[in-house]
């Protein structure tokens, strides 16, 4: 299980969306244990990229391989057991409105088959402690819920079936400051006790310095740098200076 | 990849030592399944004894699920010999602290049920009567509004509606009307014949379609066309917010979203009455050409004589109730839509039904109102 093969492995990908390059000859490995965080400027490919990681989409070229294994291929049990692996909370929390939260967490778990309604019950209520909600919030449905609860809730249900692998686009955006330093401190404590290899897309320089062990920058339509923050953050381009240094 | 696993043995005091390996976690639990009944029924019932000594150093991974199964196991609490790395202990403390009483959902049953379901049924059906009269009010509101400033007309809004709910329904209406011209007029001319009245196809189909099929034809695909796309549009401009933001902006939804809406239908609905008809006429001229021998020259000179015009009129004076209606049924139906997508189905839905509904109860009105109206006497 633990081999030594990368969690996230890109290799040469391009993407070609309505006729434009979005990336090409793009890069990325992260390895197990890793909480890396994917900048890069507005429209500049990142939630295509991350769509392409969970198979929402095909890259026109290039591969990309999670936990050693290629996305596609090899049956509906081989990609489903696959899928299982990584959770997604997605850039609007993407919460089934008509299911209250319960069920919304429930959901996944549920969908496996296995569990009685009593286990369900108890990994529900599990979850939505690790995530710092109430018990009494479980019967509210996604339109009751603040920006901030929708994130948890969303992170909540991500979690649901015990991924190692978490992938969150723009966790942050929509979340006032302080909301949005708690729910960070929520997925950087979570990561530590689970496990997980996370990946989040953000733009957010405050979440990028409290959570990440590494940065990756996207632009000019591949990884510019990656590495630790501190050397990113040297990197001389006028788009790293920009995004490091806003004022200056 | 280790399962779960557990291996029993007796220690010298006649205590079990029991020694957990491998991997609880959700995956492997999963693939060991229901089907291993007798496993956990096992780890069960050693749970429930006290004289076991629980090793759980050499566990591989352990996650909510896999402590889940084992804290059951230990009836919610931790057993009182046990040996386990801090860190899956740490598990235990977070299930420990979610083990509450989980919210009640379940309510009281009372002995009332019948009544209240009653009950709660007639003021569903007075609040959305209440609705639809509010809603009414606001749009004369918006007329007396556009009396005063014309400027406000929502001009190109009616324009899109109109395109959209008549040009775009002419395909499939004419295709509708001509189909049941055809029919109608091969099964009655099989009959007629039978009688020798051959020419009173003519009369038949003229009265039938102008006056009846043609307006209650066109108002099902009206309501099912452009009713439900209606709803649908309020719905999802309701759970997206947007309505809330032209509130916002000053903008009236009513005058904005509802009345081009209703405006539109009233005037397309008509128009488009008047298109099947023409098609479903000559759909019947064709089929009596072919099956009866009646010539075309022969149907459309009699037809003004059979069918007195005043039909026609009817017709279209049903089209346009017809079509105040489907769109008045479709916005009240789209504003009631909650952010929800079970809402939105339900309400568009309920749309439809309804809207189809009302068309025919209104087209018996008319029926029995007009009965002495325009049927030619022999
Ligand atoms: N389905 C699509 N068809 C055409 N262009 C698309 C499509 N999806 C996204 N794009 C374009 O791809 C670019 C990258 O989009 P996105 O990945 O959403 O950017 P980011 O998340 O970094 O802001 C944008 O310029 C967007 O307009
Ligand atoms: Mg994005």
């Amino acid at each position: 299980m633990t081999s030594a093969a990368p969690v996230i492995a890109i290799d040469d990908l391009s993407t070609r969306l309505g006729g434009v390059w979005i990336h090409r000859h793009l890069n990325l490995e992260i390895a197990a244990g890793e909480m890396v965080a994917l900048v890069g400027g507005s429209g500049s490919g990142k939630t295509t990229l991350l769509r392409q990681m969970i198979g929402l989409l095909t890259p026109t070229q290039g591969t990309i391989r999670l936990f050693g294994e290629p996305l596609f291929g090899g049956g509906v049990a081989r990609e489903r057991a696959l899928r299982q692996r990584f959770g997604v909370l997605f850039q609007q929390g993407a919460l089934f409105s008509a299911l209250n939260v319960f069920d919304n967490i429930a959901f996944p778990l549920r969908e496996l088959r296995c569990f009685d309604a009593t286990t369900i019950r108890d990994l529900v209520m599990l979850k939505l402690e690790m995530v710092e909600l109430l018990p009494q919030h479980a019967l509210l449905l996604p339109a009751e819920l603040s920006g901030g609860m929708v994130k948890r809730v969303a992170l909540a249900r991500s979690l649901a079936l015990e991924p190692e692998l978490l992938l969150l686009d723009e966790p942050t955006a929509g979340l006032d400051p302080d909301r949005s330093a708690g729910f960070v401190r929520l997925i950087r404590r979570l990561g530590d006790e689970l496990g997980l290899t996370v990946l989040l897309v953000t733009h957010d320089v405050a979440t990028l310095a409290a959570l990440t062990t590494k940065v990756a920058v996207l632009a000019e339509q591949h990884i510019l740098a990656y590495g630790m923050l501190d050397t990113v953050r040297q990197f001389d381009h006028p788009f790293v200076r920009k995004f490091f240094y806003p004022l200056s | 990849m280790l399962h779960a696993h557990y291996s029993e043995t007796r220690g010298a005091s006649g205590q079990i030592e029991l020694l957990l390996t491998g991997r609880w976690t959700l995956r492997a639990l999963a693939e060991r399944g229901a089907a291993d009944a007798a496993w956990q029924d096992r780890l069960r019932e050693l749970g429930r004894r006290d004289a076991v000594n629980w090793n759980c150093l050499d566990i591989e991974a352990l996650d909510s699920v896999g402590a889940l199964l084992l804290w059951r196991c230990w009836g919610r609490k931790l057993p009182e010999l046990l040996l386990m790395r801090p860190e899956h202990l740490h598990i235990f403390e977070r299930i420990a602290a979610a083990d509450g009483e989980p919210a009640a959902v379940v309510l009281p049953r009372s002995p009332f049920e019948g009544l209240i379901v009653l009950g709660a049924g007639v003021l569903a059906v007075i609040r959305q009567l209440r609705d639809f009269v509010a809603l009414l009010g606001l749009l004369a509101l918006d007329l007396l509004h556009l009396l005063r400033h014309p400027i406000d007309l929502p001009g190109r809004e009616i324009s899109a509606n109109i395109y959209k709910s008549g040009v775009r329904a002419m395909p499939v209406t004419a295709l509708v009307g001509l189909l049941i011209g055809i029919a109608l007029s091969y099964l009655s001319s099989l009959q007629l014949r039978q009688f020798g009245a051959d020419m009173f196809i003519v009369n038949l189909l003229g009265l039938s379609i102008i006056r009846e099929l043609g307006p209650v034809l066109v108002a099902v695909l009206v309501a099912g066309r452009s009713g439900s796309a209606m709803t649908a549009q309020l719905g999802v401009m309701r759970v997206t917010e947007e309505i809330d933001a032209l509130a916002t902006m000053g903008v009236s939804s009513s005058l904005r979203l509802v009345l081009p809406k209703v405006v539109a239908l009233a005037v397309v609905t008509p128009l488009l009455v008047l298109w099947a008809t023409a098609l479903a006429l000559l759909g019947g001229m064709l089929a009596a050409e072919l099956q009866l021998g009646i010539g075309i020259g022969y149907f459309l000179e009699t037809l003004p004589k059979a069918v007195p015009v005043v039909n026609l009129w009817i017709g279209l004076v049903k089209g346009v109730v017809f079509g105040l209606a489907i769109a008045l049924i479709a916005c009240h139906f789209g504003l009631r839509v909650k952010p929800n997508t079970e809402s939105l189905s339900a309400n568009t839905t309920a749309a439809v039904v309804t809207a189809i509904t009302v068309v025919i109860f209104i087209d018996a009105v008319f029926a029995v109102a007009l009965r002495g109206v325009g049927v030619p006497k022999l």
